[in-house]
């Protein structure tokens, strides 16, 4: 029965997707018979989140290995799809774009490093840690370099950079969660949550892999179908991200004729912003250029060093097979992230450009107040529109948003119908919910594997463990879910830390754990502990001691200061010990080959 | 096992020289052209500055061909070695 599961996958996916698409006609069939959009938004979430909660409930098991990873059966092109929708979270769905269309290519910081990031993992990481057999990345650590204190500070690292992200994951949620089901936002964060649960509570790993996938599918086709829409109606071909060349040009032309980063906005409206930085053009300085590659660098080694991605890796059949799935998700990854700076571009085009009619710069403020997307994101507080030289006239500076709003707001600003907002919504929620029920799933996995299996409790049987397991998984949730109700920060500030607390602390660790031989468990915990303690420490004193940054390392950066000082202890801590005995070394060797039984037995 | 042991040895060279070149090739994608940004937007490639491009859409193109070689090469590098998977 498994084995035909697996057999079938295409099938099933292809019929999955298919009777998405025939959900989408019918929503675009009762929209043109008048049913009102609100009611459409309501059906979107509900019935895909209702889809995932099937998958969920289909994928229960009681098995050791299915509920850490997936039964080890997981093909490379599926493990893909599952990563990319593991990977790419509210931020990436919802944020990104949005930062594109305020901060130009400062921005693309990001897209670049969340991208490039996976040539490490691949190169590095992933087929070394799928040879080892470990459920978990702590686990790895723990059996690497011995001993329960390095095994401790891995979980110690794991837990804060995936908890700083889970909150941000459950914040997105309970957004388009309250918007499109009209219900209070702190509702819809528990909302949010159980969603969430219902799909990883009760079959672990093997659940969150299937229903990822799902929500991969769902994802990408409601991040697409806007752009390819725009650029049709716009007139810039058929397929917009090879042509939005064009698009660019005439933003540079809209840009000189609106005055962009000439007219500062004369007054400062809290959460919100004016449009001052052009679209391509990058900084001349060479401190544009170093801030820059300093945040790849940390999106990149962050990338590599996150265990809800790495785990991922853990659950396909073979070495080959995670090196092969390794190279499909950066694919699936790249199809919506090469998308995301057409989607910014052709928005942009949509609000600046005076020939076409959804332009609202220079035009009468009277007459853009009246627009139903402007009255209706003014009414959250999201878009404010402040007339400062009085002349009636909406200038640049004139024309406040919120970055985050792009995505959502898009099908609206452009006129599409209203299934296709419907469609977006569903589609952030998915790329959160995935993103957040990965996220979960690590810690919990490495509280009830690691801290309470290896430290605490090791005569555990099968049903305390995988009862402790969800016990975990729900009081995690919960935290999270609590701690978003509490809007502590952005969506966007909170996930770039995640990505420095993971490569400040576990980088070096992992890397050097299967490239160096000599690296042992002093050496280790140094690595760990140092870089952990110094990354945080500077993201404290920049973000709340007022210090100033050192050469434009600011708080979304701070892995630059983790990263050289967990190296550098690492490798003169290991130098000064001895090296590890030969066991280990042993151990090291049959890593690197993937001939062979794994590491850990497959069920441990 | 003596020759199975200077297999697993070649194998181990030949894996670190792939990931050296594969590093060197990410290296300039993520790093060098986008420390040139400014200067790259004086070309114009399809139709979009350089250095605008490079960010938005080569350098994300660059890493998925580079990603599917190394694959590729490791895979031929392991079954060369005698080190592959039995399956």
């Amino acid at each position: 029965m498994r084995g035909d599961f697996i057999d079938n996958l295409p099938k099933i996916y292809g019929l999955y997707t298919g009777g998405f698409l025939v959900f989408v006609a019918l929503m675009a069939i009762l929209e043109k018979l008048g049913v009102t959009a609100d009611i459409i938004g309501i059906l979107f979430v509900s019935f895909t989140v209702f889809i995932y909660a099937g998958i969920g409930w289909l994928s229960r098991t009681m098995q050791v290995d299915a509920y850490y990873v997936a039964g080890r059966q997981v093909p490379p092109v599926f493990n893909g799809m599952a990563t990319a929708a593991d990977w790419m979270s509210g931020a990436s769905f919802v944020a990104m774009a949005g930062g594109i269309y305020m901060g130009g290519h400062a921005y693309l910081a990001f897209v670049v490093g969340w991208t490039g990031g996976y040539v490490l993992v691949a190169a590095l990481m992933a087929p070394y840690l799928r040879k080892f057999g470990c459920y978990t990345v702590p686990d790895f650590i723990g059996t690497r370099y011995g001993g329960n204190l390095a095994r401790f500070l891995a979980v110690v690292v794991l837990v804060v950079a995936s908890f700083t992200y889970v909150t941000a994951q459950i914040n997105a949620t309970g957004t388009i969660a309250s918007r499109a089901l009209q219900i209070p936002f702190e509702v819809g964060v528990w909302f949010g949550l159980l969603g969430i649960l219902l799909c990883s509570m009760l079959g672990g790993m093997r659940a969150v892999t299937w229903t990822q996938v799902a929500q991969y599918i769902v994802l990408i086709i409601a991040y697409l179908v806007p752009v390819f829409w725009m650029s049709n109606k716009q007139g810039f071909g058929l397929i917009p991200q090879f042509v939005y060349g064009d698009a660019v040009a005439r933003l540079g032309e809209l840009e000189t004729l609106h005055q962009v980063g000439i007219l500062k906005p004369a007054e400062a409206v809290a959460g919100l912003k004016a449009l001052t930085v052009p679209h391509a053009a990058a900084g001349s300085s060479w401190i544009d250029s170093w801030r820059f590659v300093t945040l790849v660098l940390c999106m990149m080694a962050g990338t590599a060093s996150l265990p809800h991605i790495l785990m991922r890796y853990f659950t396909t059949p073979s070495v080959r097979a995670a090196r092969q799935s390794v190279a499909w998700s950066l694919f699936f990854i790249f199809l919506l992230y090469f998308t995301a700076p057409a989607l910014a571009t052709f928005t942009k085009l949509q609000v600046l450009d005076p020939n076409l009619a959804t332009g609202i710069i220079g035009k009468a403020i009277a007459e853009v107040n009246a627009l139903e997307w402007i009255q209706k994101w003014s009414n959250v507080g999201f878009v404010k529109i402040i007339d400062s030289n009085g002349d009636g006239l909406l200038q640049i500076n004139e024309f406040f948003m919120r970055g985050d709003i792009v995505v959502l707001a898009t099908p609206e600003i452009a006129g599409l119908p209203y299934v296709i907002s419907g469609l977006v919504a569903a589609g952030g929620m998915a790329a959160a919910m995935s993103t957040a029920d990965g996220l979960l799933l690590a810690i919990a996995n490495a509280l009830s594997h690691d801290l309470f299996y290896k430290i605490i409790n090791p005569q555990a049987d099968t049903r305390a463990r995988l009862i402790a397991a969800r016990i975990l998984l729900l009081g995690v949730g919960a935290a999270g879910a609590f701690v978003a109700s509490l809007k502590l920060t952005t969506i966007l500030g909170a996930v770039a830390w995640a990505f420095d607390f993971a490569c400040s602390g576990l980088f070096f660790p992992i890397v050097l754990g299967i490239w160096w031989k000599r690296a042992n468990t002093a050496g280790a915990i140094a690595g760990m502990a140092g870089g952990f303690i110094a990354g945080t420490w500077y993201l404290y004193m920049v973000q709340w001691g007022g210090m100033t940054p050192w050469i434009g390392i600011d708080h979304l950066r701070f892995g630059i200061i983790g990263m050289p000082v967990s190296l550098v202890a690492m490798v003169v801590v290991s130098l000064m010990t001895p090296e590890p005995d030969a066991e280990t070394q042993a151990m090291v060797d049959e890593i690197r080959i993937p001939k062979g039984e794994t590491v850990l037995a497959s069920s441990h | 096992m003596t020759t199975d042991r200077s297999m697993q040895e070649v194998h181990w060279a030949k894996t670190k020289s792939l990931m050296i070149r594969t590093l060197i090739i990410w290296f300039v994608f993520a790093f060098l052209v986008h420390w040139f940004a400014d200067s790259l937007n004086g070309s114009e490639i399809f139709g979009f500055p350089l250095g605008f491009y490079m960010a938005a859409q080569g350098s994300l193109i660059a890493f998925v061909v580079l990603i599917f070689w190394f694959v590729r090469a490791q895979n031929k590098i392991d079954v060369e070695c005698g080190m592959s998977e039995e399956d």
